[in-house]
C-alpha cells in the first residue's frame, strides 16, 4: 500500500483519463471543456510530481519501478511539453475541424505511457510504458483523418514502430535467457561474464530504441510523419517521446549494462556522429518546414546522444541539459508555425516565411533568435546546449566526435540561415492573421525569452540537473 | 568593488538598443539621435577610461570578476595596454557610422542602428573580456548582426556575401571552440591571468595554436582564407563595410597578440614561418589584386587584407617594434580603412557606382572631398607624417631584426601599397572629367565633412606625435615579449627527453 503513495501521479493521471472520458461520452460539445480540464489536471500530475520526496532513491515494486531525481526531472519536463502542446493547439484543431475529446485523452494517454517509461527499472515495466504512449502516438498521427498524408503518416508510422518494437522485445527476451531477470539492476549485479547473447540483446534493444527517437538509421519513418501529421501532433512528436526515450536509454545503459560500456560505445557513438551528419545535410534541400524540422531533430539528438555515449555522470547531465533546451527550442520553433495562418488556412513552407519580418516582425525576430538558437551560435540557449555536451565529450579525450559535432554544426548552421535569409532577406508576401490566442503568445514569449536570457542566469539548469547521478 | 566602467561599457549600447526596439516610430531622425547619444556618451566613457588608465604597469586593470557558469567559467573583463587602444577605436567608429546613415539607409532604419549598437556592446566586449569562452561568446555573437547588416542592408550579391560571411567565420571558430574545452581540461581554468602565469604544457600547444590560428586566420583575414571579405566588404552598406574593416578585422590581430603569443609561446615560435609566408603572400598578392580592381570598394577590401600582412608580420617578430607597430598599424588602419570606405560610400551615395571608371576629374566638382580623400590615401600608403607611417614602419624596422630578406620583401608590399592607392586616385580625382552626370553632384555636406574630419585629425595627430599611442602600450608589449622570451628560454634549455 505503501508504494501507491509513490506512484500518486500515475494513478492521478489515469483515473483522470477514465473520468474525461466518462465526461466526453455523456456531455455532448464538451471539446473544450475537456481540453481545459485536461491541461489543469497535467498541472496538478506536474504538482504531484515536485511534492514527492527525492532527497533519496525509492524503489517501488521489488525494484521494477524506480523514483529519483532523473524520473522526477524527466517527468516534468514531459509534462511541461504537454501543457504547452495541449494549450497551443486549441486554435489549431479548431480550424482544422478536428478538436474533438479524443485529442488531449490521447495525449494524456501517452504522457501517462511515458511517465511509466522514465520511471521503469525492469525490461517488463518498460515495454508496457513503452507500447503505451506509442499505440497513443500512432491515433495522434493519424488524427486528421480524412487527409490522405495524415492516414498515410499513421500507417507508416504504426507499421515501422511495431516492428522495432518487435526487435526490442526480441532483445529484451535474448537478455532475460542470458541473465534470468528483467529487473534493470537484478541484470546488472547477476551479469559476471559478458555473453555474446547479452550484446545482441542490447544491440536488439538500441535499435528499437534508436527507431523511437528517429536516430540515424533508424530515422526512416521521420519526415514522412513529421509531414503528414497534424502540426500540433507533429510538436508533440518532436519534443515529448524524445525525454522518455532518453530517459529509457540512460537508464537502460547505465544501470544493468554499464560495466558493457565497450561494447555499446561504438555503437553509440556511431549512431550520434551518423545522426549529427546525416541530420545536418538532408535538411539542407527540404523545402517543408515540418520535414526539415524532422532533419534538424534527428540531428539533433545525435549531439543528445554523443553526451550519453561518453559514460559519465557529467555526460548524462549535458545531454539532459541538451534536451530540456531542445525542448524549448522546437517548442518556439512550432509556436511560430502555428500562427502562420491566412483564411483558415495554415503554412509550413519555407518560402511562406518571405519577407515575414516586414508584416510581422514580433514573429520575425523571434523565429530568428530561435534558429540561432538551434544553429547553435552565442549567447543564445543553444550554444550553451552544445557547449556542455562537447566539454563532457572533451573531457574524455574524445576529440574525434567533438570536431565531427562542431563541424556539422556548421553544415546545419546554413539551413538555419537559409530560413532567416527568407524571412529577412526576401520580399515580403500578403499579411498573416493576427489573432493569436493568448496560449499561443505565451508560448512564443516564453520560449524566446528564455532562449534570449539563458545566458545571464546559464547555471540555474545545470546546478538541478546536476543532482541527477545514475552511474 | 569600483564601480564597472567595463561593464557598463558593454551595457550602455544594449540599453539605448532596448530603447530603439520599443520605440514605435521606425524612420526618423529621433531614434537616430537616440542612438548617437548612446554611442557618443560611450566614446566618453572610452576616452575617460584611457585618461584613467595607468600606462606604467602591465597588469590588467578595471577587472571585473562575477561568478557566472558557477564552478566552471567567471564572467572576468579587464585592459591592459594593448586593449585600451581598441575600445576607444571602437566606440569612436560607431558614432561616425551612425551619423553616415543619412543617405545611405533607406528602410528599417531602426532595426539597422539597433544591429549597429549590439555589434559595438559585442566588439567592445571582445576586447575587454579576460576569460577565454567569454571572448569566444562575443566573438561569436557578433556574427549574427553582421549577418543582418550585411543580409539585409547590402547590395545585389548580399545573400551570397552574408551566408559567406557567416559560414566561414564559423568554420574557424568551432575548432578554436574545442581547443577553448582542451585547455579547460589540460589546465583547469580559462581565465587569461591565470593561464598567463600557469603556462600550457608544451605538448599540447601546437594543436592548440592551429586551432586557435583557423580562427583568427580567417578573421585576419589572411590568405588563403580571405576570399569571403572583398565579397561581404563590397555588398555591406558603407556602416557596415566600415565597423567589418575597422573594427571586426582587428579582433583577430589582437587575438593573434593575446592569444597565440601569450598562450602558446613556443607554438608560436614553431608556426613563425608559416605566419611568415602567408603575410608576405597576402601582402604581396593582394597588392597585385588591388591593381587590378575595377570596383572600389574591392580594391580597398584588398588593400585591407595587405595591410593586415603587415600586422601579422608584425606580430610575430617577437620584437617590441613588431608588435608596437602591428598595434599602431591596426588602429591606424581602423582609422584610414574607415575613412576610406567612407569615401567610397560618399559618391555611391550620389552616383550609385564603385566603378571606378565612373569617376574621373572629380577634384573639380568635389574639391574638398578630394583634400580629405588624398588624406587617407597618403595615410594608407604610408606616408610620413600620417599615422599610417608609424606603423608600417616600426613592423618593418621589427622584420629587419628578425629576418632580412623577408622585411625586404615587405617593403616591396610598400611600393605597391603606393602604387594601386595613387593610381586609384588618379582615376577618381584626375583627369578629364568625362562623365557629364558628375557636374551635378554636390560637395561633401555638413555630416560627411563632420565624418571625415573625425577620423582625418587623429590620423595627422597620430602620425606627428605618436606619443600617446605608445606610451599606452609600451609597458604591455614589453611584458609580453619579456613572458614570451622567458617562457623560450626555459624550453629551449630543458634537456629533450
Amino acid at each position: 500500500m505503501n508504494d501507491l503513495n509513490f506512484i500518486a501521479p500515475e494513478l492521478f493521471i489515469s483515473l483522470s483519463i477514465m473520468f474525461l472520458l466518462i465526461l466526453g461520452v455523456f456531455k455532448e460539445n464538451s471539446s473544450s471543456l475537456i481540453h481545459n480540464l485536461s491541461i489543469g489536471l497535467l498541472l496538478i500530475v506536474g504538482l504531484l510530481i515536485l511534492n514527492n520526496p527525492i532527497d533519496k532513491n525509492i524503489s517501488l515494486f521489488d525494484g521494477s519501478y524506480v523514483i529519483d531525481n532523473l524520473s522526477s526531472f524527466m517527468k516534468i519536463l514531459t509534462i511541461l511539453g504537454g501543457v504547452f502542446v495541449l494549450s497551443i493547439s486549441t486554435r489549431y484543431l479548431k480550424l482544422s475541424k478536428i478538436f474533438l475529446i479524443e485529442y488531449p485523452i490521447l495525449i494524456l494517454c501517452s504522457i501517462l505511457g511515458m511517465m511509466v517509461m522514465i520511471s521503469s527499472n525492469d525490461l517488463i515495466v518498460f515495454y508496457v510504458g513503452l507500447e503505451l504512449q506509442s499505440l497513443a502516438l500512432y491515433v495522434l498521427a493519424t488524427f486528421n483523418r480524412d487527409q490522405l498524408k495524415s492516414s498515410e503518416a499513421g500507417l507508416k508510422y504504426f507499421v515501422l514502430s511495431a516492428l522495432s518494437s518487435g526487435l526490442l522485445l526480441y532483445g529484451c527476451s535474448l537478455i532475460y535467457g542470458f541473465s534470468g531477470s528483467t529487473n534493470f539492476n537484478v541484470i546488472g549485479e547477476t551479469m559476471n561474464s559478458t555473453h555474446y547473447g547479452l550484446t545482441f540483446g542490447i544491440v536488439f534493444i538500441l535499435v528499437g530504441l534508436s527507431f523511437k527517437i528517429s536516430a540515424v538509421p533508424f530515422h526512416m519513418w521521420a519526415p514522412d510523419v513529421y509531414e503528414g501529421s497534424p502540426t500540433s501532433v507533429t510538436l508533440f512528436f518532436a519534443i515529448v517521446p524524445k525525454v522518455a526515450a532518453l530517459t529509457v536509454f540512460i537508464r537502460f545503459l547505465y544501470v544493468p549494462f554499464v560495466n558493457m560500456i565497450d561494447q555499446w560505445q561504438p555503437i553509440l557513438i556511431f549512431i550520434s556522429i551518423a545522426s549529427m551528419i546525416f541530420g545536418a545535410i538532408a535538411a539542407i534541400g527540404q523545402n517543408n518546414l515540418k520535414r526539415l524540422v524532422a532533419y534538424s531533430s534527428i540531428s539533433h539528438i545525435g549531439y543528445a546522444l554523443a553526451g550519453l555515449s561518453i559514460g559519465t555522470n557529467e555526460g548524462i547531465q549535458s545531454s539532459i541539459v541538451y534536451i530540456s533546451i531542445y525542448l524549448v527550442m522546437n517548442l518556439g520553433l512550432f509556436t511560430c508555425l502555428l500562427m502562420l495562418k491566412r483564411n483558415d488556412q495554415y503554412f509550413e513552407t519555407i518560402d511562406d516565411l518571405s519577407g515575414l519580418t516586414k508584416n510581422h516582425p514580433v514573429i520575425a525576430l523571434s523565429l530568428m533568435l530561435i534558429l540561432f538558437s538551434l544553429a547553435g551560435i552565442p549567447p543564445l540557449a543553444g550554444f550553451f546546449a552544445k557547449f556542455y555536451v562537447f566539454k563532457s565529450v572533451i573531457e574524455q579525450s574524445m576529440y574525434f566526435l567533438a570536431i565531427v559535432g562542431l563541424l556539422s554544426t556548421v553544415i546545419a548552421a546554413f539551413y538555419y540561415l537559409r530560413i532567416i535569409k527568407v524571412i529577412y532577406f526576401d520580399e515580403e508576401k500578403d499579411k498573416y492573421d493576427t489573432d493569436h490566442n493568448i496560449w499561443l503568445k505565451i508560448s512564443l514569449s516564453f520560449s524566446t525569452l528564455i532562449i534570449l536570457l539563458y545566458f545571464i542566469f546559464p547555471s540555474k539548469l545545470v546546478e538541478i540537473v546536476s543532482r541527477i547521478n545514475v552511474i | 568593488m569600483n564601480f564597472p566602467i567595463l561593464t557598463s561599457l558593454i551595457l550602455l549600447p544594449i540599453i539605448g538598443a532596448l530603447f530603439l526596439l520599443f520605440s514605435k516610430d521606425t524612420n526618423s531622425n529621433t531614434i537616430k539621435y537616440v542612438a548617437l547619444f548612446t554611442s557618443f556618451v560611450n566614446f566618453l566613457i572610452s576616452i575617460y577610461l584611457w585618461y584613467l588608465f595607468d600606462v606604467s604597469t602591465s597588469n590588467f586593470q578595471f577587472v571585473e570578476d562575477r561568478e557566472w557558469l558557477i564552478g566552471l567559467i567567471n564572467y572576468k573583463v579587464g585592459i591592459d595596454g594593448i586593449s585600451i587602444l581598441f575600445i576607444v577605436l571602437t566606440t569612436l567608429i560607431t558614432p561616425l557610422c551612425i551619423v553616415s546613415v543619412n543617405n545611405t539607409i533607406k528602410v528599417k532604419l531602426r532595426d539597422f542602428l539597433i544591429a549597429i549598437l549590439v555589434m559595438e556592446s559585442l566588439m567592445i566586449g571582445v576586447f575587454c573580456s579576460l576569460d577565454l569562452l567569454v571572448f569566444y561568446l562575443f566573438f561569436e555573437a557578433g556574427l549574427i548582426p553582421m549577418f543582418l547588416i550585411i543580409g539585409i542592408w547590402g547590395g545585389i550579391r548580399r545573400v551570397y556575401s552574408a551566408f559567406k560571411f557567416f559560414l566561414y567565420t564559423l568554420l574557424g571558430s568551432v575548432l578554436m571552440l574545442v581547443a577553448i574545452i582542451s585547455i579547460y581540461w589540460i589546465t583547469g581554468t580559462t581565465d587569461i591571468i591565470q593561464l598567463y602565469e600557469l603556462g600550457i604544457d608544451v605538448k599540447y600547444q601546437n594543436l592548440l595554436w592551429l586551432a586557435f590560428f583557423s580562427s583568427f586566420a580567417v578573421k585576419t583575414p589572411m590568405w588563403p582564407f580571405h576570399t569571403w571579405l572583398p565579397d561581404a566588404h563590397v555588398e555591406a552598406p558603407t556602416a557596415g563595410s566600415v565597423l567589418l574593416a575597422a573594427i571586426l578585422l582587428k579582433m583577430a590581430g589582437y587575438g593573434f597578440i593575446r592569444f597565440s603569443l601569450g598562450l602558446f609561446p613556443i607554438a608560436s615560435e614553431l608556426f613563425t614561418p608559416l605566419v611568415y609566408s602567408l603575410s608576405l603572400i597576402a601582402i604581396i598578392y593582394a597588392s597585385l589584386v588591388a591593381l587590378m580592381q575595377e570596383d572600389m570598394k574591392k580594391l580597398i577590401a584588398y588593400s585591407s587584407v595587405a595591410h593586415m600582412g603587415f600586422v601579422t608580420l608584425g606580430i610575430f617578430t617577437f620584437t617590441q617594434q613588431g608588435i608596437e607597430g602591428s598595434l599602431i598599424q591596426m588602429i591606424s588602419h581602423g582609422l584610414v580603412s574607415a575613412g576610406l570606405f567612407f569615401c567610397v560610400g560618399f559618391v555611391y551615395d550620389r552616383m550609385h557606382s564603385r566603378l571606378i571608371k565612373t569617376y574621373g576629374g572629380l577634384v573639380s566638382v568635389m574639391p574638398k572631398y578630394s583634400i580629405l580623400f588624398m588624406l587617407f590615401t597618403l595615410a594608407a600608403l604610408g606616408l610620413p607624417g600620417t599615422s599610417g607611417f608609424i606603423g608600417e614602419f616600426l613592423i618593418l624596422m621589427g622584420a629587419f631584426k628578425d629576418n632580412f630578406l623577408v622585411a625586404v620583401i615587405a617593403s616591396l608590399g610598400v611600393i605597391f601599397g603606393a602604387a594601386y592607392m595613387l593610381w586609384l586616385y588618379r582615376r577618381v580625382i584626375f583627369g578629364n572629367l568625362i562623365n557629364k552626370d558628375l557636374l551635378k553632384i554636390p560637395d561633401l555636406d555638413y555630416s560627411e565633412k563632420f565624418i571625415l574630419w573625425c577620423l582625418a585629425i587623429p590620423v595627422i595627430f597620430f602620425g606627428f606625435y605618436p606619443e600617446p599611442l605608445i606610451n599606452t602600450i609600451e609597458v604591455s608589449v614589453k611584458n609580453l615579449i619579456e613572458m614570451y622570451n622567458f617562457e623560450i628560454n626555459i624550453n629551449t634549455l630543458e634537456p629533450k627527453k
